[in-house]
């Protein structure tokens, strides 16, 4: 018997999901202050010797003072590994999880990922974070198998509601093809 | 650390390439300084018999990290990250060398006034790009220039 790969059909979107794009979801803030110290710790994990993070005097005369490394934007919201009272683990993008859900779409990559740089963060800034679900696309096949796009945005701001980041994901949400006649 | 200005730069420059050699040290470290504690990155049994992979394996934000470094060390500090487009294929793993490179792939002044060039920038592993990231950095037009001085409107990565 041949086993044929059979691409299943997708419901529609549900309109309550639709509803979600373009809002603004899960508002959070970060757990501590931003901290020279996690600073040096990364620079050193990656042997960065900008003096921007190690020499008050350049950070003074280029950024008014010290900042973290760009890259480092998401670090300042990353959930302790515990805290008291938590019984449940903390899940970063939750509105991706939810989509998946939503849409019965059990498996997902992150396809791609782009970071946009603002206001630099500075030490002692409280960064909160808040997740806006921007598209789903029509339903797709790939080589994983057949589901959606979708591209959820995290925008990083500061305790004067700066705009510190953007982190852009596109991530494509699957069912696995079934094969006929096994 | 040498400061470039953006008239230093041409379409086709090729950038320096860095190579590192990639250790249980590099993936634990990393991971733990981007606080990312997912077992993975640490706990060589879980990778491999949990996610099947053949060790532990360099995070997301860690190589983010790296590829910052890379091309703020070419740049040096007045270079400023405006934006980094990544692509993951596959895993890095300790045992792993390492070899960062780039190419200029544009140079631009926008309305503003603000310098940039585009670089396409890869983490070769033997002859695998494991990962890719566009990046977009503003240089200083000259030695009065400073991008990290933009503000609001002034700054549009």
């Amino acid at each position: 018997m041949n086993a044929e790969a059979v691409t299943p059909e997708l419901p529609p979107v549900p309109e309550a999901v639709t509803d979600r794009i373009g809002l603004i979801q899960y508002e959070e803030e970060g757990g501590f202050p931003v901290e020279h110290g996690y600073i040096w710790t990364t620079c050193a994990s990656v042997e960065n010797g900008n003096p921007l993070f190690w020499d008050d005097e350049v950070a003074d005369a280029l950024t008014d003072g010290p900042i973290a490394p760009p890259t480092m934007l998401s670090v300042w919201f990353r959930p302790h590994h515990w805290s008291p009272g938590r019984t449940e683990p903390a899940v970063p993008l939750q509105a991706h999880f939810d989509l998946k859900d939503d849409l019965d779409l059990p498996e997902a990559i992150i396809s791609s990922n782009t970071n946009t740089f603002h206001d630099p963060v500075r030490i002692g800034d409280q960064v909160r974070s808040r997740q806006i679900l921007r598209s789903i696309s029509e339903p797709k096949t790939t080589r994983l198998g057949h589901g959606r796009f979708w591209t959820i945005d995290v925008e990083y701001l500061n305790q004067n509601d700066a705009l510190l980041g953007v982190e852009s994901y596109t991530a494509f949400g699957y069912r696995r093809p079934t094969v006929a006649g096994s | 650390m040498e400061r470039l200005v953006h008239g230093d730069v041409s379409v086709g420059d090729v950038l320096p390439e860095l190579g590192i050699d990639v250790t249980a040290t590099t993936v634990v470290l990393g991971a733990l300084a981007s606080r990312d504690w997912r077992p993975m990155h640490h706990d060589r049994d879980f990778a491999i018999n949990r996610n099947g992979t053949r060790d532990i394996f360099l995070n997301t934000p860690n190589q983010a990290a790296w590829f910052e470094r890379y091309v703020t060390d070419w740049t040096g500090p007045t270079g400023r990250l405006g934006r980094m487009t990544f692509r993951m294929n596959t895993p890095v793993f300790p045992g792993d060398h390492m070899i960062f490179t780039a190419t200029v792939t544009g140079t631009e002044v926008d309305d503003t006034g603000c310098g940039w060039i585009d670089l396409d920038v890869a983490l070769m592993v033997g002859d695998v790009a494991t990962t890719t990231c566009a990046t977009r950095v503003a240089l200083p037009l000259d030695n009065d220039d400073n991008p990290w001085a933009r503000r609001g409107d002034a700054w549009r990565p």
